[in-house]
């Protein structure tokens, strides 16, 4: 994506020109509790660059109407925007072909329709389904469900204190029973990034089909789900600066020709009649009814924007925020990090003894500070974990070591505070 | 014994003291702090008022008209309201209780505690406090 760099946005020596990029952020321009605002709350949501925003509104100022179906000008210019939003999330993930992309309404959806789908087609009782001990709810429950319908049985990849998967489990863990490993590629609690290139390849090895959760890794990472093999790659507009209401399942073209379709309706229909119906071809068997047209188009922007940056840039100043913070929190007295893989994106948890995590963002939140508390939906992992919750700082290119630093101090409050 | 309306005047008041958001919250901190813990034998499932951040736990008991509350939470803040709703509505008459407005959370700022929304959010305290409080009412109809 070099030839889309912007020289504004981009230094000379290929660093991020951060105040030039603040400016395309008018959200982070404003006081909370009469101080600036400091969002570390990326992992749940990114914030979105104008450009998104524009694209949005232009859409319903301009073109808006229904796809795919109209003969007017207006259906064709929504249709060409929003299949043009398909094009870019095929480039942007290396799908082999853009029939491969689905949209959905997020990550969830997207999981949920292959376990419905595949999975209601494909397992039977004693059948096994592996998912790591990191898992965010939406990455297994579903999987419970389709355990509880079919009897098949849901195994747990473990994980060391660190919180990084064990290696040398995968191989009994990931056996000839495994008919589906679903792992996430990125911990929302941990930042672990996961090693799912081997773990997908052992799971292909003994004749399982792998699904990726993908929402946390898709603004931080290049995606590339031929390099990964993954049989289905699942991600969310809203974590890549896109809108909500959209998600993204990428599948290989095979395997979605051979799952039944998720529900029925408007465009996913080829032929009805009062016996019986035929279906639409891929993407469309999947996408049943009217899409959230406005929203995927606008994902395109926040694509075109991110590439316009490059991800190794935004990774690398990630990197340097990330390493600022660990090297402040550290020196906290009674401070336990959590989530302290040696490979990982730019999200920290941590927990003090003696201090509550609801306490802490309520005191965090009068400094101006936004960051995420609880248990980040992924309840089994505080179980593994040893604690009812933690504090979460997450990260992204237009934060400022200036805003770790205002963090920082807000913390010390909080101690001050509460000790 | 003051009503509850006069509790809640005289607390408003109190906060009117306080300049700073730090000085208030070291208050309720405080409050929080101070407050005993209840008996470990009513820290069960059914005591607790649901929420994903922190665990609430809230009981009571009715002697002569009068609902007697006792409530704890893990987190510290939480704990501090507690103790609020419960100096102003513990040991009042059960009627009164089940048809109080609790204004002073809006007046003292606490507002943002009070979303449904918000896990353990003070509005789904006060709920269950005023449901104890129409259970018992019911029993002495």
């Amino acid at each position: 994506m070099i030839d889309t760099i912007n020289t504004d946005l981009i230094t000379a020596d290929g660093t991020l020109n951060i105040d030039r990029i603040r400016e395309d952020f008018p959200i982070l321009h404003q006081e909370v509790n009469g101080k600036p605002l400091v969002y570390f709350d990326n992992a749940a949501t990114t914030q979105k660059p104008i450009q998104v925003v524009e694209a949005l509104t232009a859409y319903y100022l301009n073109d808006n109407a229904n796809i795919h179906r109209g003969i007017h000008t207006l259906a064709e210019r929504a249709t060409a925007a929003f299949e043009a939003s398909r094009d870019a999330v095929k480039t942007s993930i290396n799908a082999k072909e853009r029939e491969e992309v689905i949209f959905t309404r997020g990550t969830t959806e997207g999981i949920n329709l292959v376990a419905s789908t595949w999975g209601l087609a494909n397992l039977k009782a004693g059948d096994e389904i592996v998912v790591s001990a990191m898992e965010h709810h939406s990455n297994m429950v579903p999987w419970h469900m389709l355990a509880q319908r079919t009897k098949a049985v849901v195994k747990i990849l473990p994980m060391n204190d660190a919180g990084e998967l064990l290696v040398e489990a995968f191989d009994t863990i990931i056996t000839s029973k495994t008919k589906m490993l679903a792992c996430t590629h990125v911990s929302n609690t941990l930042g672990s990034i996961n090693p799912i290139k081997e773990l997908i390849a052992k799971a292909h090895a003994v004749g399982a089909i792998t699904l990726i959760d993908g929402a946390q890794a898709v603004s931080h990472l290049d995606i590339d789900v031929q390099d990964l093999d993954a049989d289905f790659y699942a991600f969310s507009a809203h974590k890549l600066y896109g809108p909500t209401g959209v998600g993204i399942l990428y599948g290989k073209r095979a395997i979605l020709e051979a799952m039944p379709p998720y529900q029925g309706g408007g465009e996913m229909i080829s032929e009805v009649t009062y016996e019986s119906c035929t279906y639409n071809e891929l993407p469309y068997k999947f996408e049943a009814g009217t899409p959230n047209i406005a929203d995927v188009i606008a994902l395109k922007a926040a694509i075109d924007y991110i590439n316009s940056i490059g991800k190794a840039a935004i990774r690398s100043y990630e990197h340097e925020l990330l390493d600022y913070a660990v090297s402040k929190l550290k020196d906290i007295e009674g401070i336990r990090l959590i989530g302290t893989a040696k490979d990982k994106v730019s999200v920290q948890s941590f927990v003090f003894s003696d201090i509550h995590h609801q306490d802490l963002g309520i005191i965090l939140d009068q400094e101006g500070v936004a960051i995420r508390t609880g248990h980040h939906c992924t309840q089994p992992l505080m179980g593994r974990l040893g604690v009812t919750g933690t504090s979460r700082a997450s990260f992204a290119f237009y934060n400022t070591k200036e805003e770790i630093d205002q963090f920082i101090a807000a913390i010390y409050k909080a101690i001050k505070l509460f000790r | 014994m003051a009503t509850i309306n006069e509790i809640q005047d005289q607390i408003i008041e109190d906060f009117g003291l306080f300049d700073e958001w730090d000085e208030k919250y070291a208050y309720i901190i405080d409050l929080g702090k101070k407050l005993p813990g209840i008996d470990p034998k009513y820290k069960v499932e059914e005591n607790i008022i649901k929420g994903c951040q922190s665990l609430v736990w809230m009981t009571s008991n009715y002697k002569d008209g009068k609902v007697n509350y006792e409530g704890e939470s893990d987190a510290i803040i939480v704990k501090g309201l507690v103790a609020l709703l419960l100096k102003v509505l513990s040991g009042q008459p059960a009627e009164d209780i089940a048809k109080s407005d609790m204004y002073f959370i809006h007046k003292i700022g606490m507002e943002q505690h009070l979303s449904m929304t918000r896990s353990n959010g003070l509005a789904s305290m006060v709920k269950q406090m005023k449901m104890h409080a129409i259970a018992y009412q019911s029993k002495t109809v």
